[in-house]
C-alpha cells in the first residue's frame, strides 16, 4: 500500500518533466555555450533526465502499478503481460 | 545532367521502398488482421521505429525547419517538449491503457473500442468520422511537402504539382499492396536511414561553414534575436498551446492510436517509452538546427521552396542532397501509408461494416478499403495543388482536430461514470465549433474567425477544454445506458 502511495510521486515528477522541458527559467537569454544557444544545451539535457527517470518509471514497477497491475494485485499478474 | 542524376536518385529510391514493402507482403497472412496489425505481432525497434516514422512527415523535415528558419530555432524547444515528453506521457496514460484493453478484446481501432464499451455503433462511427476529417489534410500536407521539396532540389524544373503527384501515385500503389507488415518494415528501415542521413547533412554542412560556433556566429550575425529564448512568434502561449495540442493530436491520430494496439507486449510499450525522449532530439535537433543555421548563410531561399533541399543543394554533393529527399519523400510515402492504411481500416470497420453494409463479404471489405484509399489520397491531392497554407499550419489544424478527441477519451478510459451522451456531447460540440473556425478560413463568404487569441493561444486549447467539461458534465447529468458496460474497460488484476 505504501508502496502505491509512494507512486503517487511520479504525478508531480512527470508534471514538472513536462512543464520544464521548455527552458521558462531561460526566457529571453541570449548566452551562447560551445556553439549553441545555452538554452538548447537546457533542453538536451532535459531530454536526457526524462529518459533517465522514464527507466527508473519502468524498473521501479510504478508502470504496472499505475495500472493497478502491481505485484499487491494478484497471482498472475505477470510483469509486461506478454501475449499468448 | 545533375537534374537527371537527383530524379534518377529520388525515383529510384522510391521503386526500392516499394520493393521492400512488397517482400514484407508476400511474407504477411491474408487476414484482415494481419493487413492492418501484422497480427500484433510487433517487437520494440521495429514498434519504436513505426511510431518514430510518423514523425518522419514532411511537417518535421520541411516544415519544422522552415519555421526554424524564419523564426528562430526555438521550433526545436516546442517540438522536443511535446513529442519527447509530454507525447512519452500520454504514450504510458493513454497508450498502455488502450493496449492492455485491446489485448483483452481484440479490438483494432479506437473507435470500435469505444463503440463497443459504450454499446453505440453511432459514437463509433463518429469517432470514425471525425478521425478521417483529420487526416485528410495531414496527408493533403505530405503531398505539399513533396511537391515544395522537389521543386527546391531541381531549381523549379520539375513543378510543384509534379512532386505531389510522385508521391500519390507511390502511395496509393505501396498501400494497396503492402499492408501493415510492409507498412511496420520499410518504417524501420527508412527510420534508421534517415535518423542517420540527417546527421551525415548536418555534419557536412557544418564542416563546409567552419564549424558549430561558425553556423551560429553566422545565424546570430544574420538575425541577433534568434539567439535569445522567445520572442517573435515564440509567445508563450503559442508555445504552450501549440505543445500541448499537438502531443494530445498526435495520440488520436489513427496511425498512432492503432500503433498502441500492435504492440507484441507490454515489454515493447515500455522499452518504447523509455527511448522515445532521446530518439525525438536525436532526429529534431540537426533537422531543425539546420533549418535556423540557413538563416546565416548566404543562400536564397526561392518563394514556396523548402529550406532544407537549397542548404543540401548548396553545401554537399548532387547526389546526395537528391538522397536526403529521396529518403526524406520515401518516409514521408511511408507515413503517410500508415496514415492512409488506419483510415481505411476507420473506415471499413467503424463505418463500412456497422453502418453501411453489415453482411460485406471479407473479399468485398478489402477491395472496398482499397478503393477508399485510392480516392482518399486522389482527392487530398487535389486539395494540396491549392495549398491553402504553410506546412506548419495545415499540419497544426490537422493535429488540433485530433487534439479535440483525446480528452473524451481519456475521461472513457478512467472514469467509469462517464456515458454514452457525455461522450457525443463532448467529441461532437467541440469539432462542430473547430470545424467553423477552420472552414471560415477557406470559405469567403464567411468571416474569418480567429484561430489564436491574446498572444498566440490558439482556440482548439480551449476547445479542448470544451470538450473535458462537456464529457463530463453531460456525464454527470444522463444516466448510463443499458447496452454500456464500464467493466470492458477494467485492466486491473488478471
Amino acid at each position: 500500500m505504501s508502496r502505491s502511495r509512494r507512486d503517487l510521486v511520479w504525478i508531480p515528477t512527470f508534471a514538472v518533466l513536462v512543464a520544464f522541458a521548455v527552458p521558462w527559467p531561460l526566457w529571453g537569454v541570449d548566452r551562447v555555450v560551445a556553439g549553441l544557444p545555452v538554452w538548447i544545451w537546457w533542453h538536451v539535457a532535459w531530454l536526457g533526465l526524462c529518459t533517465a527517470l522514464f527507466s527508473l518509471f519502468v524498473r521501479s514497477g510504478a508502470w504496472e502499478r499505475g495500472m493497478g497491475r502491481g505485484r499487491e494485485s494478484g497471482p498472475g499478474s505477470a510483469l509486461g503481460g506478454d501475449r499468448p | 545532367m545533375t537534374l537527371g542524376l537527383s530524379l534518377g536518385v529520388v525515383v529510384g529510391y522510391l521503386l526500392f521502398a516499394l520493393a521492400v514493402g512488397l517482400v514484407a507482403y508476400r511474407v504477411s497472412e491474408a487476414t484482415a488482421e494481419d493487413y492492418y496489425l501484422a497480427n500484433r505481432s510487433i517487437g520494440t525497434v521495429v514498434l519504436l521505429f513505426t511510431t518514430f516514422a510518423t514523425l518522419l512527415s514532411a511537417f518535421t523535415f520541411f516544415g519544422g525547419p522552415n519555421l526554424a528558419f524564419a523564426a528562430g530555432p526555438e521550433w526545436l524547444i516546442v517540438m522536443g517538449t511535446l513529442d519527447g515528453v509530454l507525447f512519452a506521457v500520454l504514450w504510458y496514460v493513454i497508450g498502455y491503457k488502450q493496449w492492455l484493453i485491446g489485448d483483452r478484446h481484440g479490438y483494432v481501432t479506437l473507435g470500435e473500442m469505444l463503440g463497443d464499451r459504450f454499446g453505440s455503433t453511432g459514437l463509433r462511427a463518429l469517432v470514425a468520422g471525425v478521425s478521417l476529417l483529420w487526416l485528410f489534410p495531414y496527408v493533403m500536407l505530405q503531398q505539399m511537402g513533396a511537391g515544395e521539396a522537389l521543386v527546391g532540389l531541381t531549381d523549379g524544373v520539375v513543378p510543384y504539382w509534379g512532386g505531389a503527384a510522385l508521391v500519390t501515385a507511390f502511395m496509393i500503389l505501396y498501400v494497396v499492396l503492402a499492408g501493415m507488415r510492409g507498412v511496420a518494415w520499410t518504417d524501420t528501415v527508412q527510420g534508421l536511414f534517415m535518423l542517420s542521413v540527417v546527421w551525415i547533412a548536418a555534419a557536412w554542412v557544418v564542416s563546409a561553414v567552419g564549424g558549430v560556433g561558425a553556423a551560429t556566429g553566422a545565424m546570430l550575425d544574420a538575425r541577433p534575436e534568434f539567439g535569445g529564448f522567445g520572442g517573435g512568434s515564440y509567445t508563450p502561449g503559442f508555445i504552450v498551446s501549440t505543445a500541448i495540442t499537438i502531443a494530445f493530436g498526435v495520440t488520436m491520430f489513427p496511425q498512432i492510436n492503432q500503433r498502441f494496439f500492435v504492440a507484441k507486449s507490454g515489454e515493447t510499450l515500455k522499452r518504447s517509452f523509455v527511448l522515445w525522449p532521446v530518439l525525438v532530439l536525436l532526429l529534431f535537433v540537426p533537422a531543425f538546427m539546420l533549418g535556423a543555421w540557413a538563416a546565416g548563410m548566404p543562400i536564397e531561399v526561392p518563394e514556396g521552396a523548402n529550406v532544407l533541399p537549397v542548404v543540401l543543394n548548396e553545401y554537399t554533393p548532387a547526389w546526395f542532397a537528391a538522397l536526403v529527399i529521396a529518403g526524406a519523400m520515401a518516409a514521408m510515402m511511408s507515413s503517410s501509408d500508415s496514415m492512409l492504411l488506419s483510415g481505411s481500416s476507420y473506415f471499413t470497420r467503424d463505418v463500412y461494416r456497422p453502418v453501411i453494409n453489415a453482411e460485406a463479404s471479407e473479399r468485398r471489405e478489402a477491395w472496398i478499403a482499397r478503393l477508399g484509399v485510392a480516392v482518399f489520397a486522389l482527392a487530398a491531392f487535389v486539395a494540396s495543388l491549392f495549398r491553402p497554407g504553410t506546412l506548419i499550419e495545415v499540419g497544426d489544424t490537422a493535429f488540433s482536430g485530433f487534439a479535440l478527441l483525446a480528452l473524451p477519451v481519456l475521461c472513457a478510459l478512467y472514469w467509469d461514470r462517464t456515458t454514452r451522451t457525455g461522450m457525443i456531447a463532448g467529441v461532437l460540440v467541440p469539432q462542430v465549433a473547430y470545424l467553423s473556425v477552420v472552414l471560415s478560413a477557406v470559405v469567403g463568404a464567411v468571416p474569418t474567425l480567429p484561430r489564436t487569441v491574446a498572444g498566440g493561444w490558439d482556440v482548439a486549447l480551449g476547445l479542448m477544454v470544451l470538450s473535458a467539461l462537456l464529457t463530463v458534465g453531460v456525464s454527470l447529468v444522463t444516466a448510463p445506458t443499458a447496452d454500456g458496460d464500464a467493466s470492458r474497460f477494467a485492466v486491473a488484476g488478471d
